[in-house]
């Protein structure tokens, strides 16, 4: 009898050292999911802050081996064709979001659920090359256009998603209460339903914009880049990504510095809005 | 018996609600607004769905050039040289698949662990800041991995990794040939990195679903943590396989960070130090370059087959995490 008990205390133990060694694997293995965010961080803030100033922001960028300069044509760029996207992009998105909320409870709504999720998993690069058919060859020339276009398609299924959701986390009550009172549906949904989960929606928009603003792979030929000033969004117009490639790649220091001042840019403002998008979606709703 | 009592009781409960409650689609009022609301909200989704269609169609129409010329022929040749004229996809292919696969071979079991500690181990407190940090990750633009993988990781593999594996596995041909840095290997590292956060949370989102009754009995029956947890992976394995095809189908397409650090060369070699060259990175690095009409006919086509993998993979993937999902919420 003690001999069995003895026999399975042991094993007990053995199991216990197993569970306690796995569990620590995978401790381990968060800790190395952080590593690598830890470490870009690092380099990107150490590296980049060298030349993060004023001049960054309102000069030019220099001609090959003069040192200094900025990417002010970069950054209004970057602004322009995540513009572009949005002004196509969003009433595509939150429209086809508002469907899927208040009418998508058929087939048709599964469907394009189903869709707006495969679309969301289609390489940049791919949409790039659907932006260069669309537009950049109708036109004969590489533009600004052509790259808000092929940002819009990116930018649609996010959008999309986040309006459905955020329509969706508004109370039923409100709904009934909107309509209790005569209100036509419609009216209900654009100005009670809309209007309440507009500040989740709006927040869920600057996460797909810039998002759309650290994309490379689709504009390196639809907006291709300028080293010049341009405004006009039927010509080449510089972005901010696309310096970083180019400036990756050139055999400059001065330049490999730049890149990642630029980097550093597009990473303070992504994570900046992935925060506020998390806060704001998170404390609102939390109750229901 | 009590069971199904139960459930009985509760789908009438439940019928009664949606009788009772107000539904938009239900209601029998309709009035001009609502049908111009609706319908122009419906115009705007089949825009939407359109647009997937038209994606493929658009391609299709401006690679025709290249699928007339070279047929099936195009997968399976294997010389890709702008200057004769000769298009084949199968380096380009190859380069995609062995790095994306690499990928998934470092970043499975690191995602799944992580995704283990964050449903099953880590305290309440340390979750939310920790998924956190790992979603963060996804943020990151793919320029910047490559920005990184040019001035941080190239170098590092060139003077540590690289001749440390040369040293003690150079005997298989996977770890020889020359030290660039700029390899296949770099690649797989980079991509790993990002495709981590996708597989994590899902498969953290999955392994959350599972109904916890099941690990509490087994806990109940003497089990150790890890013996119930593996009940958990047992009942999310589907789930974790569509993250991974998710994954699959983010490295598969994945362009800027790998056309930095993988060297960029059409050849197919056992080594993983040597450079090679991915679909999207002649995309990338090509596009602009070309000046023949069948050089553009082909990169189109291969934007178009990268296209169609990635749609199938995401699909597949999504259904089976959506089948998922929807079977837990159900019981």
């Amino acid at each position: 009898m003690e001999k069995i008990i003895r026999s399975y205390k042991r094993k007990l133990i053995y199991r216990k050292a197993i569970s306690f060694f796995v569990m620590s694997l995978t401790f381990i293995a968060a800790l190395f999911a952080i590593v690598p965010l830890v470490f870009i961080f690092y380099y990107t803030v150490s590296k980049g802050i060298t030349h993060l100033n004023l001049e960054f922001f309102i000069s030019m960028p220099k001609p090959v081996g003069e040192s200094g300069g900025g990417m002010a044509n970069a950054i209004v760029g970057t602004l322009i064709l995540v513009g572009i996207g949005g002004v196509i992009g969003l009433p595509i998105g939150i429209m086809s979001g508002i469907y899927l909320a208040e009418f998508g409870n058929n087939k048709f709504g599964t469907v394009l659920r189903f869709l707006t999720d495969v679309l969301s998993g289609i390489p940049s690069i791919v949409v790039g090359v659907v932006a260069y058919t669309l537009v950049v060859i109708p036109m004969k020339h590489f533009s600004a256009l052509a790259g808000g276009v092929a940002l819009a398609i990116l930018m649609i299924p996010t959008i999309t998603r986040t309006t459905e959701e955020m329509i969706k986390l508004v109370p039923h009550s409100y709904r009934e209460a909107g309509l209790g009172l005569g209100i036509p549906k419609w009216k209900t949904s654009l100005f009670i339903i809309l209007r309440t989960a507009w500040k989740g929606i709006a927040t869920g928009i600057l996460l797909a914009l810039s998002r759309a603003a650290g994309e490379t792979a689709p504009l390196l030929f639809t907006a291709l880049g300028n080293r010049f000033w341009s405004t006009n969004i039927f010509q080449p117009i510089a972005s901010l990504t696309v310096y970083i490639y180019d400036y990756a790649r050139a055999p400059f220091e001065d330049w490999n510095e730049q890149a990642w001042t630029a980097a550093l840019v597009l990473i303070l403002l992504i994570s900046i809005f992935s925060v506020i998008f998390r806060v704001i979606t998170k404390s609102k709703y939390k109750a229901n | 018996m009590k069971e199904l009592f139960e459930k009985e009781s509760y789908s009438l409960i439940n019928n009664k609600l949606k009788k009772n409650s107000f539904n938009l689609k239900n209601s029998k009022r309709i009035n001009l607004g609502d049908f111009i609301y609706e319908k122009l909200t419906l115009i705007f989704a089949i825009i939407v769905f359109m647009l997937t269609v038209f994606m493929g169609y658009e391609m299709y129409i401006n690679s025709r050039l290249s699928i007339s010329k070279f047929g099936w022929k195009f997968l399976t040749e294997t010389t890709w040289d702008p200057v004769a004229e000769i298009y084949g996809a199968l380096p380009s292919i190859y380069g995609t698949l062995v790095s994306s696969f690499l990928a998934l071979l470092i970043a499975v079991p690191l995602s799944i662990g992580v995704a283990i500690y964050l449903s099953e181990l880590a305290p309440d407190w340390l979750e939310k800041p920790l998924s956190f940090l790992v979603e963060l990750l996804a943020g990151i633009p793919s320029i910047v991995y490559g920005l990184w993988g040019v001035f941080v990781l190239v170098p590092w593999l060139r003077s540590e990794v690289q001749p440390f594996l040369f040293e003690h596995l150079g005997f298989l041909p996977f770890f020889r040939g020359p030290m660039y840095g700029f390899s296949i290997l770099a690649a797989a590292i980079i991509l790993s990195i990002m495709v981590l956060p996708i597989i994590t949370s899902i498969s953290r989102d999955i392994m959350k679903s599972v109904p916890s009754i099941q690990k509490e009995a087994a806990l109940a029956l003497g089990a150790t943590k890890w013996e119930a947890t593996k009940i958990v992976l047992m009942n999310s394995k589907s789930g974790m396989l569509g993250a991974t095809m998710l994954g699959l189908g983010r490295a598969i397409g994945e362009t800027m960070a790998v056309t930095m650090v993988i060297g960029n060369r059409p050849l197919i070699s056992s080594s993983l130090f040597d450079p090679a060259y991915t679909m999207a990175s002649i995309i990338a690095n090509e596009f602009t370059e070309a000046t023949s009409d069948l050089y553009l006919s082909a990169l189109i086509e291969l934007a178009l087959i990268l296209f169609f993998i990635t749609i199938i993979i995401n699909a597949a993937a999504r259904m089976l995490v959506w089948s998922l999902e929807r079977k837990w919420k159900k019981s």
